[in-house]
């Protein structure tokens, strides 16, 4: 889906010098692979992102999408077309005042017949579950209701990717789970690719493969089993980890034989009941 | 609370005049306005009154409501009364002194306020009876034609479109800054003219900042989903004239017909 | 010095169509020396709740006393009182308007009617309070700093006001785990030191759990429970599920465990604490 080449953005600051939000980032992202992208606030983690669908342009590097090189000026709509965008704040991307113009916004600018138009907001409404909310206008939904009308206007441009910028910073938790149920629905049932940007330690779990990205270089790239079985890097990178993970480890690191690995409270009771027993 | 505006003055309904075509909606407003004016005599006015209630009816729209919408521009009503009433030379009834009150004056002040009265009544039911999305699409659809002009009417309708949609949020931003200011001890409500003048400083900055930062987001966001102008771009509303709109039209153009024919015939 | 909420009611456009009552008979005094966690769903009513409690709104119904002053009065004495309760919004960097941090600072103060020399001293008390040098901070603009930091600045913001009780809705929201571990460490040395009482409303368990030494759960505009955080969060579970709200992740965690029959020290508000419990009581195991 993405390949990633020796990826570099470097912009001047006020002060006259060159700063680099990202510095030779290079990874291969496949496609129908749900890949969670973790670092902290300007971390260049958002840079990223935005690079994905060609927002941003490479200052150094090149990045393919499909093939497309995001350099060449003709590819970018293509580009924009194939990689959908949910942004952070649900409030300042939704554009129109109902919500089934909302969703045909994307089909309309990439000039869509009229009655596909139709078709699509139907089916896109229907997987993000907001059929009935149709002729609502956004202003009166909850931010979890905003971002999944958000994601359905992604859906309609019909995507291979969906890239999600923090979608769940400003919700509250049950917005949280729902922004989350939706897009891992859509990566299981639809086999669409995403790429979830967040600093959500629990969202990251979820995903196959887990991005660490701090001072604009990628540092981590593996399973979140991998990435989060070493609590004490992780913390050094000003990032939390899944607490099981973290009792896990501290365990292992006073001694007692359990693997340190646990990703999930299930795990951790296996790995602890052994020691039970024997009392 | 600010919040509690309602946005425009639409008033839902599924009646003849909310079926309408917004494009036959608004042309039918254009041509009856100007219309109003040819009326010169009672009958004439006799039959703008009817023709109006007869649209208020068949509009649904509670008389009430119109007269809410009346009511705001009563202080011009009343100037154009008195203008009309003091300026008219004629045959006067009383006389203070240097000046008289004559009555063509009282007659023509009269007829022009009645003729503003009207005119904002049916205006009204035009925004009564059409959603403001609904009328930006009308707008839209009507400049289309003058684009060869220079009209730029896909980017005037996104404009009104965007406002439309983030009248809302900036209303619960600005009550939300000004309970954040109050807090403070900021004090929006006494105080002289300059007084309060200077303690709006603290909510507009930040509203402006606000503003331009999601002003910001937006074209972020709309480029990312594709947006490159009007150029290339299809519309999932289509808006299409029906028998409801021919019939408009013709009750239109014979009502007018009529006032033309009263006024240079009778 | 308390504040007491005398069973409140209050409903939104009141009349219309869109009438909601948001708050439905709430009555609850905070005492100052508390540390009170409010949580609940999004319209659960905590926001009305804190927007009654420094008289931004008045209840429909009831009473909002601070030291046995009606805040809804037009007294002099209700607005002092309103005063001595201090609100920091949520995302209360969106309300900085002044060139200067300092200058911004000391707008609460100059409202009060300081002297300036007052104003000087507080706007340097309250910058040392969120940790930000004077010297270093006080000229710059504060559109010009970075997320965290024109947080605190707001934050100052209404520390300078000298606040008796401080209201604090989602302070960490939108930062990273770096900077919400950053605020809440503040958030707890002011409270120790004794500043004043604090009132936080948050989604995030652990740090209410970790802070707060009283609970109040928030559903449908009324407190359905009142009492310890730990005691609400390990015997009021379902209580907790029907008003939306989760347990803390790491009571999550060990509750888990202790349903599999692991003896696990369930009160534990952090993982090191809950580490060496589990650490003591398993090597035991071992040994015999």
């Amino acid at each position: 889906m993405f390949d990633v080449r020796h990826l570099t953005h470097a912009y001047e600051t006020e002060d006259g010098t060159s700063f680099k939000a990202l510095d030779d980032v290079s990874c291969r992202i496949r496609k129908g692979e749900f890949t969670a992208v973790i670092g902290t606030n300007g971390s260049g983690k958002s840079t990223f992102a935005r690079h994905l669908n060609a927002l941003v342009l490479p200052t150094e590097g090149d990045l393919f999408v499909e093939g497309l090189s995001v350099r060449e000026p003709e590819n970018i709509w293509p580009i924009r077309q194939k990689v959908g965008m949910v942004f952070q704040n649900p409030d300042n991307q939704l554009i129109a005042a109902v919500v089934e113009e909302e969703v045909a916004f994307g089909p309309e600018n990439l000039g869509v017949p009229r009655e596909e138009i139709l078709t699509r907001v139907d089916e896109a409404l229907a997987k993000v579950g907001m059929t009935q909310y149709r002729h609502h206008s956004p202003a009166m939904l909850s931010g979890g209701q905003k971002q999944r009308i958000a994601i359905a206007g992604v859906l309609a441009m019909k995507p291979d990717c969906i890239i999600l910028d923090e979608p769940t910073a400003m919700l509250d938790p049950v917005g949280r789970k729902e922004v989350m149920d939706t897009v891992h629905e859509l990566n299981r049932k639809e086999g669409i690719s995403v790429v979830l940007i967040t600093h959500f330690m629990e969202e990251a779990v979820t995903a196959d493969r887990v991005l660490v990205i701090h001072k604009g270089h990628l540092v981590m790239d593996g399973t979140p089993r991998e990435v989060f079985s070493d609590p004490e890097k992780m913390k050094a990178l000003g990032l939390d980890v899944p607490v099981p993970a973290d009792l896990a480890s501290m365990l292992h690191k006073k001694g007692l034989a359990v693997r340190a690995d646990c990703m999930t409270d299930e795990e951790l009771g296996d790995a602890l009941c052994p020691f039970v027993s024997k009392i | 609370m600010l919040t509690d505006i309602t946005l425009g003055q639409y008033y839902p309904g599924n009646s003849f005049l909310h079926r309408m075509d917004p494009r036959a909606k608004i042309l039918c407003t254009m041509i009856f306005i100007v219309a109003i004016f040819l009326a010169n005599s009672l009958w004439s006015y006799l039959l703008v009154t009817a023709f109006i209630l007869g649209s208020i009816a068949v509009s649904g729209v509670p008389v009430k409501m119109v007269a809410k919408a009346v009511k705001p521009l009563w202080l011009i009503l009343v100037f154009t009364l008195l203008i009309h009433v003091l300026t008219t030379q004629g045959t006067p009834i009383v006389s203070f002194g240097w000046f008289s009150i004559s009555e063509e004056g009282v007659r023509n002040g009269i007829l022009m306020t009645l003729r503003l009265v009207y005119l904002i009544a049916f205006s009204s039911l035009l925004t009564y009876t059409t959603s403001p999305i609904v009328l930006t699409d009308g707008i839209e659809a009507l400049l289309t034609p003058w684009k060869r002009i220079g009209v730029p009417a896909h980017e005037l309708a996104m404009m009104m479109t965007i406002a439309l949609r983030f009248i809302p949020t900036l209303l619960e931003e600005t009550d939300r800054i000004m309970k954040a200011q109050s807090s403070r001890g900021a004090d929006f409500t006494t105080g002289n003219l300059w007084q309060r003048a200077k303690s709006m400083v603290p909510l507009l900055v930040p509203l402006f900042i606000s503003a331009f930062r999601r002003a910001d987001d937006l074209a972020t966001a709309m480029e990312a989903r594709c947006y490159r102008g009007g150029e290339g771009r299809t519309k999932m509303h289509q808006l299409i004239y029906t028998w409801r709109d021919g019939a408009a039209f013709a009750a239109v153009a014979v009502v007018t017909a009529a006032l033309a024919g009263m006024r240079y015939f009778l | 010095m308390s504040i007491r909420v005398e069973n409140i009611t209050y409903i939104y456009g009141g009349g219309t169509p869109y009438e909601k009552t948001a708050l439905a008979g709430v009555d609850l005094t905070i005492e100052k020396g508390e540390f009170v966690g409010i949580i609940g769903h999004t319209g659960s009513g905590k926001s009305t709740l804190i927007q009654h409690l420094n008289g931004l709104i008045h209840p429909t119904k009831g009473r909002v006393l601070v030291d046995g002053v009606d805040l809804a009065g037009k007294s002099k004495e209700a607005i002092a009182k309103r005063h001595t309760v201090g609100m920091v919004f949520q995302y209360p960097e969106q309300q900085l308007f002044e060139e200067t941090v300092a200058q911004d600072i000391a707008f609460g103060p100059r409202n009060l009617g300081c002297d300036e020399e007052t104003v000087e001293a507080r706007v340097r008390e309250a910058m040392s309070f969120v940790g930000l040098d004077y010297d270093t901070y006080a000229g710059r603009s504060p559109f010009r700093l970075s997320g965290g930091q024109m947080r605190r600045v707001a934050i100052a913001g209404v520390i300078a006001m000298k606040p008796d009780f401080l209201i604090l809705d989602e302070p960490s929201a939108g930062l990273d785990p770096v900077g919400r571990r950053e605020i809440f460490s503040q958030i707890r040395k002011w409270y120790e030191e004794g500043a004043f009482s604090v009132i936080l409303v948050s989604h995030n368990m652990d740090d209410i759990a970790r802070l707060a030494t009283r609970l109040l759960v928030m559903s449908h505009g009324r407190c359905v429970l009142d009492g310890r955080p730990m005691d609400i969060f390990l015997h009021h579970r379902k209580e907790l599920q029907e008003a939306g709200v989760d347990v803390p992740p790491l009571t999550k965690t060990l509750l888990a465990l202790k349903e599999r029959g692991i003896p696990v020290p369930e009160e534990a508000v952090s993982c090191e604490e809950a580490a060496d419990a589990l650490y003591r009581t398993l090597r035991e195991g071992t040994s015999c």
